[in-house]
């Protein structure tokens, strides 16, 4: 038997959601192992939210198997929602309270909560502690949000889109807080738009479109080996551009370099980041959609090659 | 484990008479609106001098202290859980204390908890109020300060749970004020809050006896207006009996509609 609960936290067998005939979620098998960070990956409407409020217990869902912490969410009491922290997409309004009143009572809340102060500092907001939340800017409202999210010390953390709003530098702190989140033992499930994000943090991603897992795997590994090929790019002496994925970028640029005598002009080796992965499994997809039968050996796509690539010029 | 929910009911207390002293619209619409409007109408009708049936007649001040109490724990109760919950639901508060360990029971202690502590303090400013600036004439028989006791505190459980099943009318949080206020408008006009009681036809009397404003502004005459007004009811009697049942059927039918209404969240099918 895969999966037991012990070491992990989140188990997900053939999970559907249907709304009015249209299935947003069609098939899902997931697990989540204690300690990891996941990043779930996929554009609006994917079925990435009504998912994850699944896994929260805010959705029914129509077929299917879940246990999140060993508890089927559906069913979670009081105790099962003690060990989970959420942190929405559109916090409430608690804005007539102070920061420090309104952790004050979400802390008391929780049968092990962390320090107030701690929590404050975390996420950086000591000199705005006595100010009413109302009054903070929207990137700092999203930290108050975050706060309420660890307060009580969960041990599976869902994010849902959590630097929405924040300059870079407090993404920066964020991230800081997620790690030594993490290092604590801290389960997260992080939902971003981000690339950039879910590649610092996550230690696997899984993506997701049209209500079914494209892929999942190690934040290094997601897309297959292929999705990962480096790119060459360069213009040849009339300025035409040129593109090349190979496995061997410098012997390719050696190669060029020698058939033009010279330095070659705008060269670029461009290995391609998660966001590169992650568009040409979301295009791949939406293509094999679009036309019912998909040329084989692309059931995971690559980044789509530019009309001009061609080999090497000789 | 999670916390118990005696302390969590507390905690909801604090938060939310913090929050409800913060907000300046419940401030005003909610706890100030019974001062301003015994100040208006005692002020309006102080020339044509005192009203009631021979050898009762007293002030029109006097006239108003009770009917603005029974607003009181009808805006306390109703209109501002109401509009609160609505707000609440639709704002993601609801949401995301639905993700917490909180217990619905506990939040709904907080939200009575809350009428409560408001509630008894507009009743004992008015009282106050119409007391030393008015100078209206106080009961000094206990037995009308005992009925005054479990007519406000029935009449006020009665409100804040209607107020609670009322909140699953509005269907956002910007439409609660303007389906809220109205209802509580017409309600004061039809039960002898704005309008002196046996100035309203029979017909419209009937119609307000179906409601439960019309049993506590009644209940709140009995107390404060004296012997010879009674005449001026329907029945001629003060009909305490009649409060206390009315009242009681309300209190069920608020705790039964809250008990089928009431959600964390907008759940889908």
């Amino acid at each position: 038997m895969d999966g037991s609960s012990a070491d992990t936290a989140v188990r997900i067998r053939g999970l559907r959601k249907v709304y009015g005939g249209i299935a947003a979620v069609d098939g899902i098998d997931l697990d989540i192992r204690r300690g990891e960070t996941f990043a779930l990956l996929g554009p609006n409407g994917a079925g990435k939210s009504t998912t994850v409020e699944i896994l929260e217990g805010y959705r029914s869902r129509t077929a299917g198997e879940v246990e999140v912490l060993g508890v089927d969410p559906a069913r979670g009491g009081r105790d099962w929602k003690s060990r989970i922290g959420i942190v929405l997409q559109t916090g409430g309004e608690t804005g007539l309270l102070t920061v420090r009143e309104v952790l004050h009572h979400f802390a008391g809340l929780y049968p092990n909560p962390r320090r107030i102060d701690d929590v404050i500092a975390a996420v950086g907001l000591e000199a705005k502690a006595n100010v009413r939340v109302a009054k903070l800017s929207g990137g700092q409202q999203r930290r108050v949000d975050v706060a309420l999210g660890i307060v009580g010390r969960p041990e599976l953390l869902f994010l849902d889109e959590p630097t929405t709003g924040f300059d870079p530098e407090a993404r920066q702190q964020f991230w800081e807080l997620i790690r030594s989140l993490k290092a604590e033992g801290t389960t997260i499930l992080l939902t971003t738009h981000y690339l950039d994000e879910a590649a610092r943090l996550a230690d696997r991603a899984g993506v997701i479109a049209g209500g079914r897992l494209l892929d999942v795997g190690g934040i290094q590994e997601i897309g297959g080996a292929e999705a990962r090929v480096p790119v060459v790019r360069w213009n040849d002496a009339e300025g035409r551009p040129h593109e090349v994925r190979t496995h061997e970028p410098g012997r390719v640029v050696a190669s060029i370099v020698s058939a033009l005598g010279g330095e070659p002009r705008a060269l670029e080796v461009i290995r391609p980041t998660l966001e590169d992965v992650y568009l040409g499994l979301v295009r791949g997809a939406e293509a094999a959609t679009a036309t019912p039968d998909p040329p084989s050996g692309t059931a995971i796509a690559t980044p789509a090659p530019t009309p001009d690539a061609e080999e090497p010029a000789a | 484990m999670s916390t118990n929910v005696t302390t969590q009911g507390a905690s909801r207390i604090g938060v939310e008479t913090r929050m409800y002293f913060r907000a300046p619209d419940t401030l005003f619409f909610t706890f100030l609106f019974p001062f301003v409007m015994l100040a208006i109408f005692s002020a309006a009708f102080s020339a044509s001098g005192e009203a009631g049936p021979p050898g009762a007649e007293i002030s029109v001040a006097a006239l108003y202290l009770p009917a603005m109490l029974a607003s009181g724990i009808f805006l306390s109760g109703v209109q501002n859980l109401a509009i609160d919950i609505a707000l609440e639901k639709s704002n993601g508060t609801l949401k995301r204390l639905g993700g917490t360990p909180l217990s619905p029971i506990a939040y709904f202690a907080g939200k009575i908890g809350q009428v409560f502590v408001t509630g008894t303090l507009q009743a004992s400013l008015l009282i106050l109020a119409g007391w030393l600036v008015l100078g209206i004439e106080l009961p000094t028989e206990p037995e009308k300060w005992v009925t005054f006791a479990w007519v406000f505190v029935l009449g006020l459980t009665t409100c804040a749970l209607i107020g609670i099943a009322l909140s699953a009318l509005p269907r956002s949080g910007k439409s609660a004020a303007a389906v809220v206020i109205p209802i509580g408008l017409i309600l004061q006009f039809i039960s002898g809050v704005y309008l002196q009681w046996d100035m309203l036809p029979d017909w419209l009397q009937n119609i307000a006896s179906v409601f439960p404003l019309k049993w506590i502004a009644q209940g709140m005459r009995s107390v404060f207006l004296p012997d010879g007004w009674e005449a001026l009811e329907q029945n001629e009697s003060w009909n305490l009996p009649g409060v206390a049942i009315a009242l009681l059927v309300w209190l069920v039918l608020g705790l039964v509609l809250s008990r089928i209404t009431f959600r964390w969240i907008r759940r889908d099918a």
